[in-house]
């Protein structure tokens, strides 16, 4: 039992890692375009933020559709920390104090907005969820924080009303968010980020607190009846899941030159999209999420040559995979018509 | 007396947010699913009575008319296509992702179609409106008309549900379906029939919507649907007077928080009531607390 568990992890990291050294060897060969270059590092934090809703929605089985939230929370502090510090840290130790700070403080809102969401079930959870998420991204959009030779300055009006000195620099400019913010993110450190977050899951779930939560998750009144501390439980799952949603926004503000919190990257459908990675991949899989996540994002892109019909053929792509995948009817239906097919290789093979 | 000018307006804003939410409801309440293609419903009613009252030279009613048709086609039609299948699937995401995804295609439709410049709609209401207190307080045509038609709604909904045959079959199938069809309902007819109104109402919000707020875009009906979902559950998912009381307190509270705190904030204020709400009553104002058993 323990070796299988070990061996489908390292299978794991194994495609992990050989997608890696493919990608590389295609880089040095230069076959692969300046477009698709720049598919890397975004494909590497939808696969990481995949990673944590599979734990929130499939390991702990809560729906959340405001994860972007915490990737938002992340992305933004980590990008503050960096453009405050540019001139005073070398590039290493800053971008791994902006990693920690920002999963840090993706793990405290996550902790901070866990405690009233995870008070309530099912659909409520989903739309409370949905609500922080759309929170976080409008409460930032009105933040205006300028650092001078006196100190921080912060306002939620505008930028004038920050008062600045004539040496000041305004970090956060309110819905144009953070510019400038250091080129530090690569493909490599994409891939180590999403190494360990795949690191930190999978050893979760397959430990004896990994086993409480899907207790909590496949039953709760049992779990609860067995002893096992189901609030305590819940938080650390949704809280983990919210800390590596942190790192994928590190990695988001450390690749884009103008970081803003607008709804195509933190909104709502943004957390939407990466639910469907999630379903696609196989709820509870965690391999199937960072596969999930890294063909349905370059599927879009992929289909940039047909232009207007590429989110028309996502949309239907993504409709039938549903029916087909999860209809009883289809999967009855298959079952008979391959069921035979397999039952004669089963007989020739005899 | 600009105080009461933006009460009614924002009155009249829930007004709206009600008839979305009633549709929402509605179906959550029968087939346990979150349409979330319900708000992209509202935008396909909006194009098409811009398209055909540009047919006509601008005669609306028949546009509303074949919106509400045509919508109700839709609803009824997505439901057989996209949802039906996946009822009795193993996992209540499964049908969650299809309405995604219905969502995307209806937005993607209108984007092929009409573009994604943002097109300018003629209000549907041609009534200048009432003044009161010597031309004080203005209250607009289209606001008046906005909040009779929510109530008419209302009404006609409560007596349907709790007067005819079929809104018991309804109440019945939301219930239990296997009872339900024991009885001799027919579950899916039932459905289908909630699909209908939904889809219908949606498309009397998406022509008060553009007609308040002239301006159509394919993702017009997006974030109406996503906050009318939210004064649904603000008022008790499931609840037909409860919808009605989310959606006239979410747009109150939009419209005020707009205009004496702040604009970009006031969307945080709005998602901020429900967790409040939400925090102190977990089903929702009105919603009923089911009791969980072993």
């Amino acid at each position: 039992m323990k070796n299988k568990i070990t061996k489908q992890n390292l299978i794991t990291y194994g495609i992990v890692l050989a997608f890696y050294i493919i990608v590389e060897i295609l880089m040095l060969t230069g076959v692969l375009s300046s477009h698709m270059k720049g598919l890397l590092v975004p494909m590497t934090y939808y696969a990481i933020i995949a990673v944590a809703l599979n734990l929130c929605v499939g390991i702990l089985g809560e729906l959340s559709i405001g994860h972007c939230g915490f990737m938002c929370i992340g992305a933004f502090t980590s990008a503050f920390f960096s453009r405050a510090t540019e001139n005073s840290i070398p590039t290493v130790p800053r971008f791994i104090i902006a990693f920690i700070i920002g999963i840090a403080f993706a793990a405290l809102f996550g902790f901070l907005i866990g405690i009233p969401v995870l008070r309530l079930k099912g659909d409520y959870l989903a739309i409370v969820t949905l609500a922080f998420g759309e929170i976080i991204k409008n409460v930032i959009n009105s933040f205006y924080i300028g650092i001078d030779s006196k100190g921080v300055h912060f306002s939620m009006k505008d930028s004038m009303a920050l008062g600045m000195e004539a040496d000041g620099d305004i970090i956060v400019n309110g819905a144009m968010g953070i510019t400038g913010t250091p080129h530090n993110a690569n493909f490599t450190i994409g891939i180590v980020v999403l190494l360990i977050s795949l690191f930190v899951v999978q050893n979760l779930v397959n430990s004896r607190d990994g086993r409480a939560i899907m207790a909590i998750r496949d039953n709760y009144i049992a779990a609860e009846a067995t002893g096992i501390n189901i609030t305590g439980y819940k938080m650390m799952a949704f809280t983990i899941s919210a800390a590596i949603a942190g790192a994928a926004g590190v990695l988001f503000s450390h690749n884009i030159t103008t970081l803003t919190a607008s709804s195509q990257y933190f909104g709502y459908n943004a957390s939407i999209m990466i639910l469907v990675y999630v379903v696609l991949g196989g709820i509870g899989n965690i391999r199937g999420s960072v596969i999930a996540a890294c063909i349905l994002y370059l599927l879009p892109e992929l289909l940039r040559g047909l232009n207007t019909y590429r989110m028309l053929i996502y949309s239907i792509v993504l409709i039938v995979m549903m029916i087909v995948n999860w209809s009883p009817k289809v999967i009855e239906w298959r079952k008979r018509t391959f069921g035979r097919l397999n039952l004669k290789r089963a007989k020739e093979v005899a | 007396m600009s105080f009461l000018t933006y009460l009614i307006n924002g009155l009249s804003l829930g007004s709206i947010y009600a008839i979305i939410a009633l549709g929402y409801t509605m179906v959550y309440g029968i087939a346990k699913m979150l349409n979330f293609a319900h708000g992209d419903f509202i935008m396909v009613g909006c194009y098409i009575i811009f398209s055909v009252s540009a047919a006509l030279s601008g005669n609306s009613v028949v546009g509303i008319i074949v919106a509400i048709v045509l919508c109700t086609v839709l609803g009824v039609t997505t439901e057989f296509v996209a949802y039906r299948p996946l009822r009795g699937a193993a996992s209540p995401l499964a049908v969650l992702i299809t309405a995604i995804g219905v969502s995307y295609l209806l937005e993607n439709i209108a984007l092929l179609i009409y573009g994604a410049d943002i097109k300018s709609f003629t209000s549907v209401v041609n009534w200048e409106g009432l003044s009161f207190a010597g031309g004080e307080l203005k209250i607009q045509g289209v606001t008046i008309v906005t909040i009779a038609i929510s109530v008419v709604i209302l009404i006609a909904l409560q007596l349907f549900i709790n007067k005819t045959k079929q809104g018991q079959a309804m109440l019945a199938a939301s219930e239990d379906k296997g009872a339900a069809a024991l009885m001799g309902i027919n579950v899916n007819r039932t459905i289908a029939l909630t699909f209908a109104i939904g889809s219908a109402l949606a498309a009397v919000a998406g022509a008060l919507l553009c007609s308040a707020y002239p301006s159509l875009s394919p993702y017009t009906g997006a974030m109406p649907g996503i906050k009318a979902f939210v004064a649904a559950v603000l008022g008790g998912i499931g609840s037909i007077p409860g919808a009605m009381i989310g959606g006239l307190v979410l747009g109150i509270v939009e419209i005020l928080s707009k205009t004496y705190i702040s604009s970009q904030l006031s969307d945080a204020i709005v998602f901020g009531i429900l967790v409040i709400v939400l925090l102190v009553k977990p089903t929702g104002i009105l919603g009923k607390q089911i009791q969980e058993k072993v």
